[in-house]
């Protein structure tokens, strides 16, 4: 099969999942909804029990999901292909830590960044994934021109360790609402509440996917290192740049807009290179839609295993993720 | 064709470098760049390949200064070889092969059938065609740098430089690779550039040698002139016999001791 035919199927057929998965998941929940009453225009919305069932309780929940599962599972195959690492995460380079840093900061001193119906939290742990960005770049080209992976990696580790610690500093000058609120957070919860977050980050998740596009084929060549890639053709410090800076982007807004979801950027690039190969013009798209499909389905989940209480999504990918992770090891050999 | 004039590189205190480096790849030639480690060969070969840029001195192709060739025309002009490729994802070989027809697409541009038949083509002439469809991961060492050598041939460059292209090999795969690129400089008239410190395969191989010190040309010029004893222990610090091997049908060098520990 050609490749143009391989990447339109994938894409056709993953795309087709994360739709359904989203028409599907606001229907599962405790009470029992029908599609057909939904969208039935001749009850007005505000006597319509099953649309504001859907629309204003279930649907804002799913949609964040998808944001936040295509996001960062489309950063986990970029970050995989920039750090020419399988098990690179989109956490690995700080991040998370960096968002998680400025989450615990908003929620433990009364500071307000509040802004267009969003927030302090997530636009702390944005601006709190920026500042780990900026630092950790700045580190990986302090010593020499152009962009080591080697520095990034360390850098990035290193930065995860202090962060954490910052973290449990502040962890410990809060009082036990605070640090209540923090354990909340760092679990990775999508109960968004309402559509006002979502839209602010989907302009940068846009912005990000939009360099996604241009990135798979210099992706591809990466693989073979800088040199090699240098060698046919492709500017690789452009490339790098554009891969870390766009990936970093859209997992800081999928992290503060679902907090740091953890295995999904791993798990999901995984089995999708299981199906469809390695070639990153067909892994990246089918990642992409099927993390969405993924972390919705993961949610679903999430709301009605112990139901009726709802689990925060990012236990439940954890748990699924970390014996995932192990088996990818050991079958690395 | 590929010229490097009074070339010089460093890369800090304690480290060789190039210092005041010159070398002549005439078209169709065969050169090989001879050194001990750390002489700067991988140095010369990446200034040469315009993946690294010289500090003072100039280095062109047909005349024109690298650093004014955008990259992308860089590698439709020249591939690179290197001495050993690791992928970190488990593309299939006729995709390792595609990737070097990178520099004739387009930024969304896929592969024609003409890039797949080309890229068949570099397959057969290194005798890989019949695995294909296997994970590049999953060959062996000679395999894997056949198939490096298809995808440098498919990106329909003149002019190959090689970083030690059999270093990684046991004997039998050295032989192999030795003759495969005779035959590509042969019946394509690739030109080619390699690094080694393997005095008998650049004495096969290599119709013209420059022989690297310390990041300075102690010699260079047509194998057989090159190729002696004193520049052998000019080069390595070792006493070393150097006789035309009938059955071999070229010079070989045969180490015998060590003249004095290097410092």
């Amino acid at each position: 099969m050609s490749l143009r035919r391989r990447v339109f199927f994938t894409v056709l057929l993953f795309g087709l999942m994360a739709v359904a998965a989203c028409v599907f998941a606001p229907m599962v929940g405790s009470a029992p909804i029908s599609l057909r009453r939904v969208f039935d225009r001749s009850v007005p919305f505000a006597d319509n029990a099953d649309a504001q069932i859907f629309f204003i309780s279930r649907l804002p929940r799913t949609l964040a999901a998808a944001l936040v599962g295509a996001a960062l599972a489309a950063s986990g195959v970029v970050f995989q292909a920039l750090l020419r690492n399988p098990l690179a995460t989109p956490f690995t380079l700080g991040v998370s830590a960096g968002a998680a840093l400025g989450a615990m900061l908003a929620i433990t001193f009364p500071i307000s960044l509040a802004f267009a119906g969003v927030s302090t939290v997530p636009i702390a742990s944005f601006a709190g994934a920026l500042g780990a960005v900026g630092v950790v770049y700045a580190l990986s080209t302090v010593r020499r021109h152009g962009l080591s992976t080697n520095v990034l990696l360390l850098a990035g580790i290193t930065l995860n360790a202090f962060f954490s610690s910052l973290i449990l500093f502040i962890q410990y000058l809060a009082d036990f609402s605070q640090t209540m609120r923090t354990v909340r957070w760092l679990m990775g919860d999508l109960d968004v509440g309402s559509y006002a977050p979502i839209l602010a980050a989907l302009p940068f998740t846009l912005l990000a996917f939009a360099v996604f596009a241009w990135l798979p084929r210099s992706l591809n060549l990466l693989t073979l290192g800088a040199d090699a890639a240098s060698a046919r053709g492709v500017d690789v410090l452009r490339t790098q740049r554009l891969a870390f800076f766009s990936a970093s982007l859209a997992t800081g807004a999928a992290v503060s807009l679902g907090g740091p979801v953890g295995f999904i950027g791993i798990i999901v690039p995984h089995l999708v290179r299981l199906l469809v190969g390695a070639d990153h013009r067909v892994v990246l798209p089918a990642s992409t839609l099927f993390g969405a499909a993924f972390l919705v389905v993961c949610d679903v989940a999430a709301r009605t295993l112990i139901a009726p209480m709802v689990l925060p999504v990012g236990i439940l990918t954890a748990m699924i993720g970390g014996p995932f992770f192990l088996w990818l090891l050991i079958r690395r050999g | 064709m590929l010229q490097a004039a009074d070339v010089s590189f460093v890369y800090g205190p304690g480290q060789a470098g190039l210092h005041g480096v010159s070398v002549d790849v005439p078209g169709g030639g065969l050169v090989g760049i001879l050194g001990p480690n750390g002489s700067g060969k991988t140095t010369l070969l990446r200034v040469l390949g315009g993946m690294l840029p010289a500090a003072s001195g100039r280095v062109t192709i047909d005349g024109r200064d690298l650093w004014r060739i955008s990259r992308r025309d860089l590698a439709r002009q020249i591939a690179v070889v290197p001495q050993e490729t690791r992928l970190s994802f488990e593309y299939s070989v006729l995709e390792v092969v595609l990737m070097g027809r990178y520099p004739h697409l387009g930024a969304f541009e896929l592969e024609s059938q003409d890039d797949v038949a080309i890229a068949r083509e570099a397959l057969a002439a290194t005798g890989t065609l019949a695995l294909e469809h296997r994970l590049f991961p999953t060959l062996s060492g000679g395999e894997k740098q056949r198939v490096v050598i298809a995808s440098a041939l498919a990106q329909s460059a003149g002019l190959m430089l090689l970083d030690e292209p059999t270093a990684a090999l046991d004997p039998g795969y050295q032989v192999e690779i030795a003759s495969l690129l005779r035959r590509l400089n042969a019946e394509r008239g690739v030109t080619m550039a390699i690094a080694t410190h393997d005095l008998n395969l650049a004495a096969g191989l290599c119709r013209q040698l420059v022989l690297l010190r310390e990041g300075r040309v102690i010699a260079s010029g047509p194998t057989d002139q090159v190729l002696t004893r004193e520049s052998v222990r000019a080069l390595y610090d070792v006493e070393a016999d150097v006789h035309y091997h009938e059955a071999a049908g070229h010079l070989t060098v045969v180490p015998l001791r060590r003249i004095r520990a290097r410092d």
